[in-house]
């Protein structure tokens, strides 16, 4: 016997107490652990914006149209490096409920604005010599059994042929990869001139123009003279940063990261008190044989390490249990919502400050019972018996 | 002084009730030799349990000094208490106070777990103990399927495993039958003549008094007389 062995046996003194108690600990690390990936999954594009690339839409809303002429207008400017523009095809695969991006694009600015998109040269070269050529997303392409060569059908919500079709007629000649975990592949881009030749409407228009700029420290001066110049005009734009840009599309679901603290802080709130009256009233109960042990010579730093020893035990593992739990549950929900959710993922930094709540909640409701314990007077114990 | 020895010297114990003070032992002298059996007898509230409670340095004298083994105890701190009745002492109480949780055999290894000590070293001695008190067949079983004197043996198991001096027992044999408190004397003395403990033990049965080799009196905190 150690002092392992007479904590789990005063853990297993009262089973339903402590498996209730454990049950609301593992819930509570689910929630904690699902809620972070939540919101691991919206920052993800904050993390992975680069600082050297601008966004320039219309001012009033990125949906509004830009005119394609602002392309060379914005190159013009002095730290420009690269530019390239893109628009919303509203693109869906047999049905029409599940839209996914659709970006047509002059593909060769594609990898000079984002070089870090993982290319095979071949498919590259192909893809710029094939006018209906696609550029698909390697988890798209696995997620709809998609593979190189194959003829797609894709429709449009917005967008018609000029002959009035809505489905485009395509061909994937090309995959990427991104790089690093969560990256969003599940995109895919088309040729802008196969796409603004055939629309039925909206020629020589642009959604949104990304610049990539020389130095990321002029980026809040370029970002002045792009919005300067198209001031005053019938289009006028905003520009920002990709990061801010990204943060502000986000901000549009509400600030996710304050509602996720919110909702935690209330869960663990709670979990402290029911943990923590478990705890007190398991202790409680124990009043005489914590008597006794002093009796027999347990110090009170002792007796407080046994009571410590049990919250923690408790927490640790509710919380390694709910943690490991999250993690299935959101290895599953990670395919199933990869569509709308592609950063959805149990970060490290997740664990860790997992692993830290478990250990503060384990002291926490063990330190009242703990301290308790430590000053039970032995005589007045012995003698309420 | 040799083992066990127990000095008691001009004891005051005061209690707080609210506002009030309440002196319940007066200066009270107490010698009790190493080897001894000494029964403390006297109506409730005449302070055998406060007195007993002093000697095992539960509890600490509001003026006076208590020696054992020549070693003052009263002026220890807590701490020092603690290792001190790990060491030194057994104890003995009238409900066993036996951990449910634990087998017999984890009951008596309990004090165990505050020494440094092999496993093999502590099973050992868990059996040795068990054997003295005649449950070496019973080391697996939980208190609630020990009867009351089982109980009792398991307890005094628990006390003796440490090879402590001294014995403190509070109505030993308060809980249990005629049949089953002479077994439990008979235990005790045993432990005194064979094994040398010193042991004070507090009683109101004159029969449990009588196997103890003296009787101690005590009267609202005073020593009475002695036999």
């Amino acid at each position: 016997m150690n002092s392992l062995h007479l904590i789990r046996k005063n853990l297993g003194r009262k089973k339903t107490r402590t498996l209730l108690t454990l049950l609301s600990v593992i819930v509570a690390f689910i929630l904690f652990a699902l809620l972070n990936a939540l919101n691991h999954a919206y920052r993800l594009g904050l993390d992975l914006a680069g600082a050297d690339r601008l966004i320039t839409m219309h001012k009033v809303s990125f949906i509004q149209p830009l005119p394609m002429s602002y392309v060379n207008r914005i190159s013009a400017i002095d730290g420009v490096q690269h530019i390239a523009h893109y628009s919303w095809f509203g693109a869906y695969y047999q049905d029409p409920k599940a839209q996914f991006g659709l970006f047509p694009t002059e593909l060769e600015t594609l990898r000079q604005v984002y070089p870090e998109f993982q290319i095979d040269q071949q498919q590259w070269q192909q893809l710029l010599q094939t006018r209906t050529g696609l550029l698909v997303g390697e988890l798209m392409m696995r997620n709809n059994g998609w593979e190189i060569g194959q003829r797609l059908p894709l429709g449009s919500t917005i967008y018609p042929q000029q002959n009035g079709e809505y489905f485009w007629d395509f061909e994937i000649v090309a995959t990427y990869q991104g790089v690093g975990d969560g990256s969003d592949e599940l995109q895919a881009y088309m040729h802008y001139d196969y796409f603004n030749e055939a629309r039925a409407f909206g020629q020589d228009s642009i959604g949104w123009i990304v610049t990539k700029i020389a130095d990321p420290a002029n980026s809040e001066g370029i970002t002045r003279l792009i919005d300067e110049r198209f001031a005053n005009s019938s289009t006028e734009t905003k520009t920002s940063s990709e990061k801010g840009w990204i943060a502000g599309f986000a901000a549009q679901f509400g600030n996710i990261g304050l509602m996720v603290m919110a909702i935690l802080a209330c869960v663990f709130f709670t979990l402290l008190l029911v943990s923590g009256n478990a705890m007190a009233q398991s202790v409680r109960e124990r009043t005489n044989e914590l008597a006794v042990m002093k009796t027999i010579g347990f110090t009170d730093q002792r007796v407080v390490r046994l009571v410590l020893g049990e919250s923690l035990c408790l927490a640790l593992l509710g919380g390694l249990l709910g943690l490991l739990m999250g993690y299935l549950i959101i290895g599953g929900a990670r395919t199933a919502m990869a569509q709308f959710l592609p950063g959805l993922a149990m970060t490290p930094q997740t664990v860790l400050i997992g692993l830290i709540l478990a250990l503060l909640l384990g002291l926490v409701t063990g330190l009242i019972p703990g301290v308790r314990a430590m000053r039970l007077n032995v005589v007045e114990a012995l003698a309420r018996r | 002084m040799s083992k066990g020895a127990v000095q008691v010297t001009q004891v005051v114990k005061n209690f707080h009730k609210g506002k009030e003070k309440v002196e319940v032992l007066h200066g009270l002298e107490l010698t009790v030799p190493s080897g001894d059996f000494v029964a403390m007898m006297g109506p409730s509230g005449s302070g055998k349990t406060t007195l007993l409670n002093l000697i095992g340095g539960l509890d600490q004298p509001s003026a006076g000094e208590i020696r054992v083994d020549n070693m003052r105890i009263d002026d220890l701190s807590s701490r020092q208490l603690a290792h001190w009745r790990a060491e030194q002492v057994g104890f003995i109480f009238q409900f066993y106070n036996l951990l449910p949780v634990l087998t017999a055999q984890s009951n008596v290894e309990l004090p165990l777990l505050l020494k440094k000590m092999s496993r093999q070293e502590r099973r050992e001695r868990v059996l040795n103990a068990l054997k003295i008190v005649g449950l070496e067949d019973r080391a697996k079983h939980y208190p609630r399927e020990l009867s009351g004197g089982q109980e009792q043996r398991v307890a005094i198991a628990r006390a003796i495993v440490s090879d402590p001096s001294l014995l403190l027992a509070d109505e030993p044999t308060g809980d249990l039958d005629r049949e089953t408190a002479d077994e439990i004397l008979q235990l005790l003395k045993v432990l005194n003549e064979t094994h040398g403990k010193t042991i004070i033990m507090v009683t109101h049965d004159p029969a449990a008094a009588a196997y103890a080799k003296r009787i101690v009196q005590l009267d609202k905190g005073r020593l009475a007389e002695a036999a």
